[in-house]
């Protein structure tokens, strides 16, 4: 790899630069984009570096366009991204999709926004998380991923990549316009210290190989154009070999395996960061950038007596259902903090039992006050006191 | 023709097809196979990519690597497989409706680029998979399901949209054409750029049939009467077909152009030459 790819040291720079150089340095060579505001400037930086790095940048026609040259170039064999922000995440949609149905690996990066439609192009927001889970038509599993710091920009696109190329899926980089602008210190580790995403390529010869029969873990290996194993991919449902297969059987094998392949695996796919939870009565729930008003929110409560505590989910697809369902049991009461008007929230109160959840919602253009949380944490509390 | 042993060409594990007897696609299908032989390129290296539609199911006919996309958006996909592998041939293989209606969009931006790939197009002037709709190409006071008084939008002239758009290589033959076809998609094929080929070609069961060619063999003969081999300086801007007129048909460019890849080469080269001269 290219010493290029890799800038070792310590930075000062913006989560959506850091996306970029997070991709960069594990080995994207391919980005295909459209431009929008606040994801802006991963595509730009991607312009200006990956000429020196011997990859590839193209600004597309549209987002639909920017997504299936993603899912191509991923075929042809390289690591490839882009970018967006809700109205091209919109438009991503349908394609997404495809990459799912045809396992193909790629990473998408959401800057959120606030929407409905164009919304607030300068200003935060986290309102596109159920698009993210179930924004394509059909029933899927999906990977998101949501970063509260460019340093995590930096990290989480790079595990984005990790874990698209292991279960073969798209993975969504869930950030939001105030981390993707924050300027912060972004550490890049040595390029021998950076893990690097393996593409599963057929271990059969070719003409034993079939195309999506899976491994042990529900995954198929995936060779590309032009190795010779002549394979037909379809977003039609398709049986093992590819072909296509109108049926309810096929559709049921098919479906299930995409799914379970997600599921199953969840446990490993997990990422979760918890502080205080030991002696927590109440529990706070948030992610991404609405975390860091969660944590000082949490800090304020304990100050004044409320035993608060912090988990963050740094995977929010698949959600950590078994957590929340254990940490239920744990608390008194939970408390989910998002810049949205009740999405997480929801898949929250699914497995939260009796307990009570409380919510500190906002539908974006700035983020929460810690005291709006404190507030909510503290009518937690009393309430749980009662009970 | 000489024969081609179509078992190396087609995934014979699939047949039969799920094409009418009487449609066109077949025979603009075993026309790019014919043309796939008499090239010079490996068959591992050739990649099939289509959208969706009637003629969007030849990618999964075809016995190379072959991606069946989502409707129109063959080419977007087919330009990441392109630069993702330069030395893939990248061939899109699709219906009027998917490359012009809905896909209408990636088609220009390609043909400016001048992405190295060859678009073949069957034009049946019709939406055949979804039953019979208008679109784009669909000839004035044609009827069709959602035209049922008659078409009154004007249509592409696909040839001078494509070269408008700056595609290097345009040619149109119909399914009758078929010795013309194969050299034209030979030509195609071989060319650095974006080439195009559309073949117009019988739908009987949407569209012949509300149209006064109601067999596939009509469609033949219409073909056979009407059609009209362009000469010299002729005007692409009069290539638009009228329901029952003549079908320019013929080669309307073959001309270079720096490819996108070749642009993008060239900027690398600079990138890099700029930075050695900096550091030294
Ligand atoms: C986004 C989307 N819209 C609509 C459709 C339905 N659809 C399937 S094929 C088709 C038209 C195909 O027409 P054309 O490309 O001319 O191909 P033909 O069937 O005539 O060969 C449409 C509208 C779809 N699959 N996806
Ligand atoms: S509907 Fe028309 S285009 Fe489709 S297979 Fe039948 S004849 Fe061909």
């Amino acid at each position: 790899m290219s010493d290029l790819s890799v800038l070792t040291g310590e930075h000062f720079m913006n989560g959506d630069i850091a996306c970029a150089e997070g991709g960069l340095a594990c080995g994207c060579r391919f980005f295909a984009g459209y431009p929008i505001t606040p994801a802006t400037e991963v595509a730009e930086r991607m312009a200006r570096r990956l000429p020196e790095v011997g990859g590839v940048y193209i600004q597309m026609e549209d987002e639909i366009a920017s997504m299936n040259a993603i899912l191509g170039a991923s075929w042809a064999g390289t690591f490839s991204m882009t970018s967006t922000s809700g109205p091209g995440f919109s438009l991503m949609m349908e394609n997404i999709g495809l990459g799912i149905m045809t396992e193909t690996p790629c990473v998408v990066v959401n800057v959120q926004r606030g929407g409905p439609s164009t919304g607030l192009p300068t200003l935060t927001g986290q309102g596109d998380m159920m698009q993210a889970r179930w924004g394509s038509h059909g029933d899927y599993e999906i990977i998101a991923l949501a970063p509260q710091s460019p340093q995590e920009c930096f990290d989480l696109t790079i595990e984005a990549f990790l874990l698209s190329e292991q279960y073969r899926v798209p993975v969504l980089v869930m950030s939001d316009e105030m981390v993707g602008h924050m300027m912060e210190r972004v550490v890049i580790p040595p390029a021998d210290k950076i893990p690097l995403p393996v593409r599963r390529k057929p271990r059969v010869d070719k003409d034993s190989f079939v195309a999506f029969a899976p491994c042990e873990d529900l995954v198929p290996e995936m060779p590309s154009a032009g190795d010779g194993y002549r394979i037909h991919v379809t977003g039609l449902t398709h049986d093992e070999r590819g072909y296509p297969a109108t049926n309810a059987r096929a559709h049921d094998r098919l479906v299930r395996r995409l799914v379970d392949k997600i599921r199953n695996n969840a446990h490993k796919i997990f990422r979760l960061e918890e502080s205080g939870m030991e002696d927590a009565e109440v529990a706070i729930i948030a992610y991404g950038i609405t975390a860091r008003v969660a944590r000082r929110a949490m800090q304020m409560a304990r100050e004044r007596g409320i035993r608060a505590g912090l988990l963050r989910l740094i995977t929010v697809w698949p959600f950590p259902e078994e957590r929340v369902r254990r940490l239920a049991t744990q608390v008194r009461a939970l408390v989910v903090a998002e810049l949205n008007m009740g999405q997480m929230v929801r898949e929250v109160e699914r497995f939260s039992g009796s307990t009570p959840v409380f919510s500190a919602l906002r539908p974006g253009g700035e983020i929460q006050e810690p005291g709006e949380v404190l507030a909510v944490i503290e009518r937690a509390a009393k309430a749980a006191a009662k009970s | 023709m000489r024969a081609t042993a179509i078992e190396q060409y087609v995934r014979t594990d699939r047949l039969p097809h799920i094409w009418c007897s009487g449609c066109g696609i077949g025979i603009a299908m075993r026309a790019m196979i014919e043309a796939l032989s008499q090239c010079d390129v490996r068959l591992d290296d050739v990649v099939i990519v289509s959208g969706i539609g009637c003629s969007g199911r030849v990618a999964g006919y075809a016995k190379m690597d072959s991606f069946h996309t989502t409707h129109g958006r063959a080419i977007p996909f087919a330009t990441g497989l392109k630069l993702g592998n330069p030395k893939l041939k990248v061939i899109v293989f699709s219906g009027d409706g998917d490359l012009f209606a809905i896909g209408g969009n990636h088609f220009i931006h390609a043909a400016r680029r001048n992405m190295d790939m060859t678009v073949i197009c069957v034009n049946n002037f019709i939406y055949g998979m979804t039953g019979g709709q208008a679109g784009s190409t669909t000839p004035p006071h044609a009827r069709t399901t959602t035209t049922p008084y008659g078409n009154f939008e004007p249509p592409f002239n696909l040839p001078h949209l494509a070269m408008a758009c700056g595609a290097v290589y345009v040619a149109r033959w119909t399914t009758y054409h078929v010795v013309q076809l194969i050299q034209a998609m030979k030509e195609a094929i071989a060319k650095r750029g974006f080439s195009f080929v559309e073949a117009i070609s019988p739908c009987p069961t949407v569209f012949g049939s509300r149209n006064e060619i109601p067999t596939g063999l009509a469609a033949m003969k219409f073909f056979k009467q009407n059609s009209e081999r362009i000469r010299d300086g002729f005007d692409v801007a009069e290539a638009g077909i009228e329901l029952g007129g003549k079908i320019k048909v013929g080669r309307f460019c073959d001309r270079d152009r720096p490819t996108f890849q070749d642009r993008l080469v060239r900027m690398e080269h600079e990138v890099v030459s700029a930075e050695r001269t900096m550091e030294g």
